[in-house]
């Protein structure tokens, strides 16, 4: 016979929780939540660098689109940009190297109340998590991951990264990158992603939009967002900042954004390319199959207790 | 069959039936024979007439074919172990013939398809044998087809006769197995069996018949460890998983696939072992403790979050199936080597809880135990067990499901303020604060694995590493000290004392019984809390001249095995000596007897 070392008791809700009884303000009352608010550490990041302007940004998103605190679910992996989680106020998670969207899809599916935010950057979304990419965008869990991308390694100080352009000279390439580079758009298009998009730092009210129709997209929205590394790649994106004299072409009305051919041929045009939605389809998501799985099973045992439903299994064991 | 068990056959009854109080059978052929489907019957068939059983199976790692073996040991007593010897070896061709007779005791009987075994003559003195054309008569039976699909069940009815069994309950056993399937089906189960009961055995002089087993007062469930794990769960209450496939693990994510959407849960496979890890973490921070699980393989994979789990103090359970390792090692044999990985898998100091069941019904109380523990010390909580507990079949109590089943839905009140890492908590033990909880100080917690705050920001500050160092040290200290000393099997005091964990429990305490009943002084211990170990072993330890730690993996470089390793740096005690093997298949009783006295003898 078994013994327990510790009960079936439901564990009570002490510990360091501070349980001083709080009726708070019902959301009707509540005002939207300003930058005072929604920041809290301030950024690492180096003066001038791109990362800022996201961060400005959604606290902006949070703003406009009157998110809570509580519900404010920011979730990163290891990078730079990955920081990002210490400097919003709210529910964050700072998780290992690579692995933000397998984490925030166990949020995601478990929590449906909460829309998760993931950031991060190039290197952790398309090398260390390459395969979570590829894997979140084709199951197409409802969350938004927006990266960051410097196309270099910043914090471990001027690597090669994955999309990092051919002959960027970098510490571990000092004569020039000779691997071809990622292209994150196709990547995501191909991988099954039913949100694309593309920005870039530089253009606030771009970025902005951008998160917006992402929030509202139910599915997987990834946002490639150029975002320079004043320190290890500077000028990077010159050529699609208009006051330095690039182009930052936004895609036309006329596309089809529904048109998968259409986005890929769209991701390919050269440097600096297209900015906007490339891709967005209607699919089911991964939340929404679990959900309709888990109806189908419930409607079979409604009304029972679960324990009742766990008898019924071990009926069948006697 | 123990001698002492034969009773006089009563006057004017046939006399032809010994009274038994236990038979171990051997089932030997191929991989798509069915033969655990015998098994599996002869099983349930135990737990419904109160009897105990416990199995042991070996299949081989292919996907079809290869030799296979099951074995089932029925008593009317205790059941400790599969049993070290058969007294019943059905086999099916000849490799199964000449591999496993060995694995019978002197005098014992050979149940033989004279269709494919032809007999070797030295070996008829030692055993009886009897031949049956059980592929042709299969074929004869269920008619035409040609093929010999049901010569499991027609064997089954050899065994039915042979021992007696109740046919009724075996046919309700195959109704409820078959019933939902196309009718042919049980029709064709019913001719094999009754073909097979049927047949005239005249060659074997008498048959069996088991002592009533004791009453159990209840009724009896008959699960596999890795069911019994699998439901565990789920009475716990937790309600979402990740996994990705591996054998011997793959069982246990199918069904919480297939069963936790009733519940309102999910369980995703995943991309990759680590992604796995991640998503069950995800889901932990999301505010109930989910689960993921692997073998060593997988274990090795998700190494850096659990470490992460560990620093950011989230609760996780993560179910480790041990296989035969290193690497891809012996995919469908036992060890038990992941006790090293398992307590110290992660780079810098993460410390975590290890828990090991010691059989089938031992698994299912340990995943509510686990999901109790990593709620209450925030912490991940690996369960070790084994391809042996995995895959063999035991009777057991059914458990109070109602009063067993909790719910650990998550709480989201409000709290008026909350610090993830508060370092002012007793005994380091702080709880997670689910997202979507709101705070009234408009302050909210970061969960992370960078060293961090009270509030989980990072901070390089050497001062708070080391008091975070120390809290999540001593909450599991604190642990230690709630964790129930281990009780002996057998005497306080005496010569040899025998430490074990996991699933060595059954065969060890067999050996202990075996030991005392020719008047040597052994007992033992068997160790369910791996990390940390529960306090007071040491006086445990005080009252033998020995203390022999058995388990399955290799003495290592320096001639201790991953436990006594352990017992030897926490009690530095030198009389703490193991007895190690690593052959891929579980203890035999008399194989830790005769190591423990030869042990014993040169020390």
């Amino acid at each position: 016979m078994s013994s327990l070392a510790f009960p079936f008791a439901t564990l009570p809700r002490t510990g360091n929780l501070n349980l001083t009884p709080v009726v708070p303000l019902p959301d009707s009352d509540r005002k939207p939540l300003t930058k005072k608010e929604t920041s809290a550490d301030h950024p690492t990041w180096c003066p001038g660098c791109g990362d800022f302007s996201v961060l400005a940004l959604y606290f902006k998103l949070i703003e406009r689109r009157k998110l809570w605190h509580e519900k404010i679910t920011t979730v990163a992996g290891i990078g730079c940009s990955s920081r990002f989680p210490y400097f919003v106020q709210g529910h964050g998670a700072h998780f290992i190297h690579g692995r933000a969207l397998p984490y925030a899809s166990g949020v995601s599916i478990s929590r449906p109340d909460l829309h998760v935010f993931v950031f991060g950057g190039d290197g952790d979304a398309f090398s260390i998590g390459g395969n979570h990419f590829t894997h979140t965008a084709r199951k197409n869990v409802k969350l938004t991951y927006v990266v960051m991308d410097n196309q270099v390694y910043g914090l471990t100080k001027n690597q090669t990264s994955p999309t990092s352009p051919l002959g960027y000279k970098s510490k571990t390439d000092a004569w020039g990158s000779t691997d071809r580079p990622i292209n994150p758009v196709k990547q995501a298009i191909a991988a099954g992603a039913t949100f694309v998009a593309r920005t870039s730092a530089m253009s606030p009210n771009h970025v902005l939009a951008m998160m917006e129709a992402a929030m509202d997209h139910d599915g997987f929205s990834f946002i490639q967002c150029l975002s320079e590394c004043v320190e290890f790649f500077p000028g990077a994106f010159d050529g699609a900042i208009p006051r330095k004299g690039g182009v930052f072409n936004e895609i036309s009305k006329g596309h089809d954004v529904t048109d998968e051919y259409a986005a890929y041929k769209l991701a390919d045009v050269a440097w600096p390319g297209q900015f906007g939605i490339f891709y967005k389809a209607n699919r089911p998501t991964k939340n929404a199959n679990e959900a309709k799985i888990i109806a189908d099973h419930r409607a079979k045992v409604q009304g029972m207790a679960d324990w009742q439903i766990l008898q019924k299994n071990f009926d069948r064991m006697k | 069959m123990s001698a002492a068990a034969e009773a006089p056959a009563q006057p004017g009854s046939q006399s032809r039936v010994t009274k038994i109080n236990e038979a171990i059978i051997r089932i030997a052929g191929n991989s798509q024979d069915g033969i655990q489907a015998i098994g599996g019957f002869l099983a349930r068939l135990a737990g419904r007439s109160e009897q105990e059983v416990m199995t042991f199976m070996t299949i081989p790692s292919t996907i079809s074919g290869g030799p296979s073996i099951f074995q089932v040991r029925i008593g009317s007593g205790e059941v400790l172990s599969a049993g070290d010897e058969a007294d019943m070896l059905l086999c099916f061709y000849q490799h199964s013939y000449e591999d496993h007779i060995k694995s019978l005791k002197l005098g014992g009987i050979v149940l033989y398809d004279a269709d494919h075994v032809t007999p070797k003559p030295e070996w008829q003195e030692n055993y009886r044998h009897v031949g049956v054309n059980i592929s042709s008569l299969t074929v004869e039976a269920i008619g035409g087809t040609g093929r010999d699909k049901g010569k499991n069940i027609y064997s089954l009815g050899l065994l039915a006769k042979i021992y007696d069994l109740d046919v009724a309950k075996l046919k309700k056993l195959f109704t409820e197995r078959f019933g939902g399937k196309d009718a042919s089906v049980l029709n064709n189960a019913n001719a094999c069996f009754d073909a097979g009961y049927n047949h005239s055995l005249e060659n074997l002089l008498k048959s069996y018949q088991f002592y009533a087993g004791a009453d159990k007062g209840g009724h009896q469930v008959v699960m596999n460890g890795n069911e019994a794990l699998a439901y565990g769960l789920i009475a716990a209450g937790i309600r979402f998983g990740a996994g990705y496939p591996i054998t011997p693990w793959s069982d246990i994510m199918e069904l919480l696939r297939k069963e936790l959407p009733k519940y309102g849960g999910s369980f995703i496979q995943c991309e990759d072992e680590i992604a796995s890890v991640s998503m069950a973490i995800g889901a932990s921070w999301g505010g109930r403790v989910a689960v993921t699980g692997s073998s060593g393989p997988g274990i090795s994979l998700k190494s850096e979050a659990i470490g992460w789990a560990s620093m950011a103090e989230m609760p996780l359970i993560v179910v480790d199936v041990q296989r035969g390792g290193p690497s891809t090692g012996m995919p469908t044999n036992v060890e038990q080597s992941d006790l090293n990985i398992a307590t110290f898998g992660g780079h810098g100091d993460s410390p975590r809880v290890v828990l090991a069941p010691s059989g089938v019904e031992d698994c299912f109380y340990t995943a509510i135990e686990a999901v109790n523990i990593a709620r209450k010390y925030s912490t991940p909580v690996i369960i070790l067990t084994d391809q042996g507990i995995a895959t063999r079949i035991e009777a057991f109590p059914e458990p109070k499901l109602e009063q067993v089943c909790q719910d650990i839905s998550p709480d989201l009140t409000p709290v008026a303020d909350h610090k993830p890492y508060d370092l002012n908590a007793p005994d380091g033990v702080t709880r997670h604060l689910a997202p979507g909880t709101r705070v009234a100080s408009g302050k909210y917690p970061v969960v992370t694995g960078l060293e961090h705050d009270e509030m989980g920001h990072p901070t390089g500050s050497p001062k708070v590493h080391l008091s975070m160092i120390a809290k999540r040290r001593n909450k599991l200290r604190k642990l230690a000290w709630e964790l129930p000393t281990p009780k002996t099997y057998g005497p306080d005091e005496g010569h040899i004392l025998l430490v074990g964990w996991g699933s060595t429990e059954g065969p060890m305490r067999e050996a202990v019984d075996r030991a005392r009943a020719v008047g040597d002084a052994f007992s033992c211990i068997n160790l369910k809390h791996i990390n940390p170990l529960p306090n007071g072993l040491e006086k445990i330890f005080k009252g033998f001249h020995h203390v022999f730690v058995v388990e399955l993996n290799d003495e290592g470089l320096y001639g201790y095995g991953q436990l006594a390793s352990v017992l030897r740096a926490r009690y530095t005690d030198p009389k703490i000596q193991g007895i190690n093997k690593v052959d891929g298949l579980t203890w035999k009783v008399k194989e830790i007897l005769d190591r423990a006295r030869t042990l014993a003898s040169t020390k």
